[in-house]
């Protein structure tokens, strides 16, 4: 490690890196490991993951015998946690790379088709499916209906949310004060956190049900109810939070001013905090507008472009992906309905992306000041 | 309180200005104030009633329409058993799935926080915490479609050599699906899904581990891992035991990855093939379709799947809260 001039003229005898293994040993025995690997594929015929896994199955235990050899037991099982934390980062990595490889190449080519944003799917059948697997014709049909309708329904949703979401935080931070109710608030809250999203889309049937009777009960506005369901909390959770480390210097010098609570925290208190806010609420609205089970339930599926909140069916992203992947349009030929899904699968996961990268650059962007004057 | 202060603020500092208004203006302003006041304070207080009144709709119409199911006779529900014969395969599904998932996901979310916290680069440590946190963005009908056609089918070859090779273990074969669209694919894919949110409520721990400690632990001549197995796991244990159960909540609960990746059928031991079931796969799968007695059966699933995950989330609370106190993260 410190080179001293002694170091540098005889660099291999320096007491303080002595015993110790080469900085290498590590790309060595990996080296050495894949090499082996390689070997034993080859008597048993040769797989990329089975190449790996060997190689792994070879690297762990031969690096902790050669550190407990060299450096003793304590660095050895050292050595050997340290193989296994950065093996467990790495194992981790590739269900990400794999899924975003998957929906970009799988994606793409559905993305592309003429008519992916501005059809719905009512013109799309199995018929015309056939013929493009066949004949290699255009593949017909698009996801303008269930892009609507996902945008009707969260908007919806957030617009149900927030206010209650919002204003559940302010009696929490600023009025309750830790009474029974706010306590009973604070726990019901996480009780809610853990409604599993089927469950809430059943709420949403069941409410509606009762409200307009089992005729037309599934629309997209039941939908919305649901997906409150689960946004509600989320709202209040991250809201609390950020109202919260709001400095209470603020607060006291707007009373000092002689300024009503009220107003203190519309103009004091929120404005400071609204950053956090903001970006808590678009962390949500990415939360659920990827949901798919509530829907399911609630505003059902549909082919045709239908903008009314509160008649008919309603078709959503998350749905459209189900239903082409589970109920595909022609049966005979599944490839069409497979290629629409991985498509609205990208144009998800680039909404949801926009949505979280949008919810940093709000953070950062609105941030008040930490230190100022 | 703050009416006092504002009026002899102003008084003090524009006294000529008090002696040209008349008073009675500022009074009918200052009672509007008040009862704005009154009246924001009412709204917050309202909205979170509005919370427990909606919690408290859900249990209630759920158990309003789940109660005719779990009280019809068997010949009523059109099959040979009551409704909890109907519903115990679907539960012990669901552990099962869950149970796997959790298993699987544990030490790799472990390792991935302490890489984070403590094993990578101070720089690459932020912007790693970032990517694992897009897994958590990735809506779960995606994972389904990944896991029914991508990694679903990259699992067969495995599924085909431990049908071969593993089957005296009853849960490995000796059948196995072609597909990949088996149990043991669905319970994988729950345990990515679930492996970010008990990788970063453990990395937070982790990092909030007191650096006293840790360079306590360091300057005794411990090396690393040493350094935390003494001071950080004894510091985050609660912490990480109840981030395991948020995870096991959000398993349970999880709907579309089971519905698309499984190809349900009756309970069976065998993990390779098709069938078995778990509640949300069972609800999304039937309740488009289904009515009458068939619809409350579902919703009653539901409620009892509800009673598991709240039970699993209150115990993760309980954990926290209980060694809140001792564990000196306040």
């Amino acid at each position: 490690m410190t080179t001293t001039s002694v170091d540098e003229i005889v660099p291999s005898k320096s007491s303080l890196t002595a015993g110790q293994l080469p900085r290498w040993t590590p790309l060595a025995v990996g080296g050495g490991a894949l090499v082996v690997s390689a070997l034993v594929m080859l008597l048993i015929g040769f797989n990329l993951p089975g190449w790996i896994v060997i190689a792994w199955l070879l690297f762990v235990p031969s690096m902790f015998v050669a550190t407990r050899a060299v450096e003793g037991h304590q660095a050895g099982v050292d050595r050997l946690w340290t193989v296994l934390v950065y093996s467990a980062f790495a194992l981790a990595l590739l269900p990400l790379v794999s899924i975003v490889v998957e929906v970009l190449t799988q994606g793409l080519p559905g993305v592309v088709d003429p008519g992916f944003f501005t059809n719905t799917m009512q013109y799309a059948t199995s018929l015309t499916d056939q013929q493009a697997v066949e004949a290699g014709t255009d593949i017909k049909g698009g996801i303008l209906h269930a892009v609507v309708g996902s945008l009707l329904v969260t908007l919806a949703a957030t617009v149900i949310s927030v206010p209650i979401g919002l204003l559940t935080s302010i009696y929490l931070v600023e009025y309750g004060r830790d009474g029974w109710l706010s306590r009973a608030i604070v726990f019901f809250v996480d009780v809610m956190t853990g409604i599993p999203s089927i469950v809430a889309g059943l709420f949403g049937a069941a409410l509606l049900l009762t409200l307009v009777g089992p005729q037309d009960n599934l629309m997209g506005f039941t939908a919305a109810c649901a997906l409150s369901v689960l946004m509600i909390p989320v709202v209040v959770r991250s809201t609390t939070e950020m109202l919260r480390v709001v400095p209470n210097e603020l607060r006291e010098a707007s009373y000092a001013l002689g300024v009503r609570k009220s107003l203190t925290i519309l103009k004091v208190v929120i404005p400071t905090a609204i950053s956090g806010i903001a970006s808590g609420v678009t962390l949500a609205i990415a939360r659920v507008i990827g949901e798919t089970a509530p829907i399911l339930v609630t505003a059902g599926v549909a082919t045709r472009l239908n903008a009314n909140l509160f008649s008919d069916w309603m078709m959503t992203l998350p749905v459209f992906i189900y239903r082409q992947l589970q109920n595909p349009t022609a049966p005979a030929a599944p490839g069409p309905s497979l290629e629409r899904a991985w498509g609205a699968a990208l144009v998800l996961i680039v909404i949801v992306m926009v949505l979280n990268l949008a919810s940093r650059m709000i953070a950062r962007a609105f941030a008040p000041k930490k230190t100022g004057r | 309180m703050s009416t006092q202060t504002r009026g002899s603020m102003v008084a003090q500092s524009t006294e000529t200005q008090v002696e040209t208004q008349p008073p009675a203006p500022r009074s009918r302003d200052n009672a509007a104030g008040r009862m704005g006041d009154k009246v924001f304070a009412g709204i917050c207080l309202g909205a979170g009633i509005l919370i427990l009144v909606v919690l408290a709709g859900v249990a209630a119409f759920l158990l309003r329409d789940a109660v005719p199911a779990i009280l019809a006779s068997p010949e009523e529900l059109g099959r040979e058993t009551s409704f909890w014969g109907y519903v115990w395969p679907l539960v012990v599904g669901t552990l099962i799935a869950s149970g796997i998932a959790i298993v699987v996901a544990t030490p790799v979310a472990i390792g991935i926080a302490l890489f984070i916290s403590h094993y990578a680069p101070k720089r690459l440590s932020q912007p790693l915490g970032y990517m694992i946190d897009l897994l958590a963005a990735i809506p779960s009908v995606v994972y389904g479609l990944w896991g029914a056609t991508f990694f679903g089918p990259l699992l067969v070859p495995m599924y085909a050599w431990l049908a071969e090779n593993a089957s005296f273990i009853p849960i490995f074969g000796p059948t196995y699906s072609a597909a990949g669209r088996t149990l043991l694919t669905a319970s994988l894919v729950l345990a990515v899904m679930i492996l970010p949110i008990v990788t970063s409520l453990s990395r937070e721990l982790f990092l909030q581990t007191p650096k006293l400690h840790e360079e306590a632990a360091l300057a005794l001549g411990a090396t690393r891992w040493e350094m935390i197995k003494a001071a950080v796991f004894p510091f985050a244990r609660a912490g990480v035991i109840s981030a395991i159960m948020l995870g096991l909540g959000r398993a349970l609960g999880e709907t579309m990855a089971v519905t698309l990746v499984l190809s349900q059928g009756p309970l069976t031991a065998n993990l390779l093939n098709a069938g078995n079931s778990t509640i949300p796969a069972e609800i999304a799968l039937n309740f488009p379709e289904a009515f009458g007695l068939r619809q409350s059966e579902l919703i009653a699933a539901g409620l009892v799947l509800f009673v598991i995950t709240l039970v699993v989330n209150m115990l993760a609370r309980a954990i926290v809260s209980r060694y809140k106190e001792f564990s000196g993260a306040n």
